[in-house]
């Protein structure tokens, strides 16, 4: 039976199919042009981010049990909806620019939006599986979005045969844990998660599970794909499955790996340590021999991964918190890192390597400033939000006695403040030699706006943004 | 009567031979059939449990898997044509721009 | 050997002969072919486990509406001249298939060790699992959220595929 009760809880999602359903229509009627579905979209994001607002004090099991929402999932609808605020804001610009601006982009945006979505409020796991294959799908054609590029194809092609090798991983995983448990229902799990943790049947399925859900969040040795895909894919496009993607991800990781299997403790759990530490390091390492901006915040996502892969391992409540908090402030903070790269981008991906923001500083101040903020939040420098984010990840760690985990953290961030720093050095102490780059058009500036005032509430006030999605914490 | 545990060998053994598809041909048509094996493969295991646990559930998730694939080959193909018309090629080896 | 024993052997056999053949051949429409004669195995296999709708499926989505999408895209490609590329054995391979294979005589250890705690079928109760009524009823009540779902996976799948695989857009 259907209540009243179920459709209440799932009115984001209803919004967004709504919204798109709707753009669909203005396309196929040529009503407006690209950008009418852009305004279509913003608004419909909007509505949505209003809707998981007033879900945020509600929680409950909706559909026979397919999806739950309570507030760490209406927050992360939040989340979602913001990212796709961003990247719709800064896409007009981007493909205007390059003579690619199609309706197309927002429809897409917002089904990988609603797969997002039901990705962190699946409470079973037909819907997380749907909801990943949902976004999955839409992001290997963004991808590919302008088709005439060769690099963008490529792209494209790569991730999509990775992504659905790793998907059959994941798939594997959840039949055995089928097999083992009797259902996928997820509270089912829970329940019989203590009789049959230790049974290889169960076990072979969580590890086909973490190599499938791996592969998504980027995580070494699962990340090979990243640093292509993120430098082929269209700037904006690469923004948007950095942060929201691996938000979405993380989120179902975590909920699977916390709430459900509650592996504090177990080999579950020093397994995810170990690939979390692996991230870490190979993720940091690397990106300081990159010389393209998208292909450096590629190993950094990686590495980024890493650190959210901690908060995972402590298995605690306290580790669930700060993912959350942590995608919170990675998010917001790469957006930012990617529109200012889209901007700055000239056509035929020219102006995203290291080279080209030398001097920055001296043409456009202001942008340099926002950029140089992202990076410092990224490092993970106080105030910001970054720090933040690292902070609680790595507390929750040292209480779930994983204090090597932590140390291995703590090291690889100063690592890699070498080449986030690297970034403000070539914007501020070398002189420009370049051409002038116009000042963003105002779309892109609310979007610089909106993230760059979140990298520092975020930092400032993180009790209350915690409160928001762990009102008992 | 065959036991379960039969079911579940030949599924990982037709699972892995999908995997030595995707990791061994660079053709992206084969890589890509070897996929649908793996997913197919899984299938069996899900039907078999479903059979044996006399759980409808499985047979349920097979029926998405099926919709899923249906959906990831239009993609897929769509990805392969559009490479295919700037390219004249699929194959991965002489697709790299990036590094793969 | 009862006629069940018979059909998984016979089938398994052809199955695992047939998934070879797609990863070994080198022209993609034998590849394509194998799969076919795969997906019909199991579709015969789906039938000794008593799942008779999924069985039925599998033939008409995959080996029918799948496969035909395969074959005509490798058919309208031309792919055939991609014989002249023809692969050769390298490291990259070797332990690609190794990796696969050590992963497989794990996988099987486990399911192995795992075999004891198994159920035994129910025939009964397998039988009225999989008919179609079952699977009808518990479609459109129980699972009727992820039913929606895929209508907006396809949705999302047409879009996608007519964006990138169009010849002209306007």
């Amino acid at each position: 039976m259907l209540t009243y009760t179920d459709f209440l809880l799932a009115m984001p999602l209803f919004s967004l199919t709504v919204t798109v359903l709707l753009i669909i229509a203005t396309e196929a009627a040529r009503v407006g042009r690209a950008r009418f579905s852009q305004f279509l979209a913003i608004t419909g994001l909007l509505v949505t981010s209003l809707l998981a607002g007033l879900n945020l004090r509600e929680s409950g099991v909706a559909f026979q049990g397919m999806i739950a929402t309570d507030a760490a999932s209406s927050y992360l609808t939040i989340l979602l909806s913001l990212a796709g605020i961003v990247t719709a804001l800064v896409a007009r610009p981007y493909f205007e620019h390059r003579d690619a601006h199609r309706g197309e982009f927002y429809i897409l945006l917002l089904f990988a939006i609603i797969g997002m979505v039901l990705m962190a409020s699946a409470n079973d796991l037909i819907t997380l599986f749907l909801g990943i294959e949902l976004m999955s799908f839409c992001l290997y054609v963004l991808a590919g979005f302008e088709r005439t590029k060769d690099k963008q194809n490529e792209s494209a092609l790569k991730y999509f045969l990775l992504g659905a090798f790793a998907s059959a991983f994941l798939l594997y995983g959840i039949a055995l844990i089928y097999g083992s448990v009797g259902s996928t229902n997820l509270d089912a799990i829970a329940r019989a998660y203590a009789g049959i943790s230790n049974q290889p049947l169960f076990l072979l399925g969580t590890a086909m599970l973490i190599v499938g859900l791996g592969f998504k969040v980027a995580a070494v040795p699962f990340h090979m794909w990243a640093p292509d895909v993120y430098e082929g894919a269209p700037t904006v496009v690469t923004g948007f499955m950095a942060t929201a993607g691996k938000s979405a991800a993380f989120a179902a990781l975590a909920i699977v790996m916390i709430r459900t299997f509650d592996i504090g403790g177990s080999t579950t759990a020093d397994v995810l340590a170990l690939l979390a530490a692996a991230s870490m390091v190979l993720g940091n390492v690397v990106a300081i021999a990159q010389t393209n901006l998208k292909r450096m915040l590629a190993y950094s996502s990686v590495a980024h991964a890493g650190y959210l892969l901690a908060g995972v391992a402590a298995g605690t409540a306290e580790g669930f918190a700060g993912v959350f908090l942590y995608l919170t402030a990675y998010t917001v903070t790469t957006l930012g890192a990617f529109a200012v790269i889209g901007w700055h981008e000239r056509t035929n991906d020219e102006g995203t390597s290291l080279d080209d923001y030398v001097g920055l500083s001296q043409h456009q101040p202001v942008i340099a400033a926002v950029m140089a903020l992202y990076m410092f939040s990224l490092t993970g420098i106080p105030p910001f939000a970054g720090f933040i984010g690292k902070y609680y990840v790595f507390m929750a760690a040292v209480r779930a006695d994983l204090t090597w985990l932590a140390i291995v953290g703590v090291l690889t961030s100063a690592v890699s403040a070498f080449y986030y720093l690297r970034v403000i050095v070539m914007m501020y102490f070398r002189e420009r030699d370049g051409e002038h780059i116009p000042l963003p058009r105002i779309p892109v500036m609310i979007a610089l706006g909106i993230t760059a005032a979140l990298v520092i509430v975020v930092g400032v006030l993180p009790s209350t943004v915690l409160q928001l999605f762990m009102p008992a914490m | 009567m065959v036991p379960l545990s039969h079911y579940l060998f030949l599924s990982a053994v037709l699972f892995m031979t999908g995997a030595v598809g995707v990791l061994t041909r660079r053709n992206a048509i084969i890589v890509f059939m070897s996929i649908e094996l793996m997913l197919n493969s899984v299938n069996l295991t899900l039907v078999a449990f479903s059979s044996f646990l006399g759980n409808v559930t499985g047979q349920m998730l097979v029926f998405f898997v099926m919709t899923v694939a249906a959906a990831e080959a239009a993609v897929g193909l769509a990805i392969i044509i559009a490479i295919y018309r700037r390219k004249q090629t699929v194959n991965l080896d002489e697709i790299n721009l990036l590094k793969w | 050997m009862t006629l069940e024993q018979l059909m998984f052997y016979g089938l398994g056999a052809v199955g695992i002969g047939s998934g070879l053949l797609v990863v070994t051949r080198r022209n993609p429409v034998m590849s394509a072919l194998s799969l076919v004669l795969n997906f019909f195995c199991l579709a015969g296999l789906y039938l000794t486990l008593n799942a008779q709708f999924i069985a039925v499926i599998q033939i008409i989505v995959y080996a029918g509406a799948i496969m035909v999408l395969f074959l005509f895209v490798i058919m309208l490609l031309n792919l055939r001249d991609e014989r002249a590329l023809s692969d050769r054995l390298s490291a990259r391979k070797i332990i690609g298939a190794g990796l696969a294979f050590g992963l497989l005589l794990q996988v099987l250890y486990i399911l192995m060790s795992a075999a004891d705690g198994f159920p035994q079928k129910d025939e009964a109760l397998a039988v009225s699992t999989g008919t179609v009524e079952v699977i009808g009823v518990q479609l459109f009540t129980t699972f009727l959220f992820p039913f929606e779902i895929t209508s907006l996976l396809l949705t999302a799948a047409i879009v996608g595929a007519v964006l990138l695989a169009k010849k002209k857009l306007d």
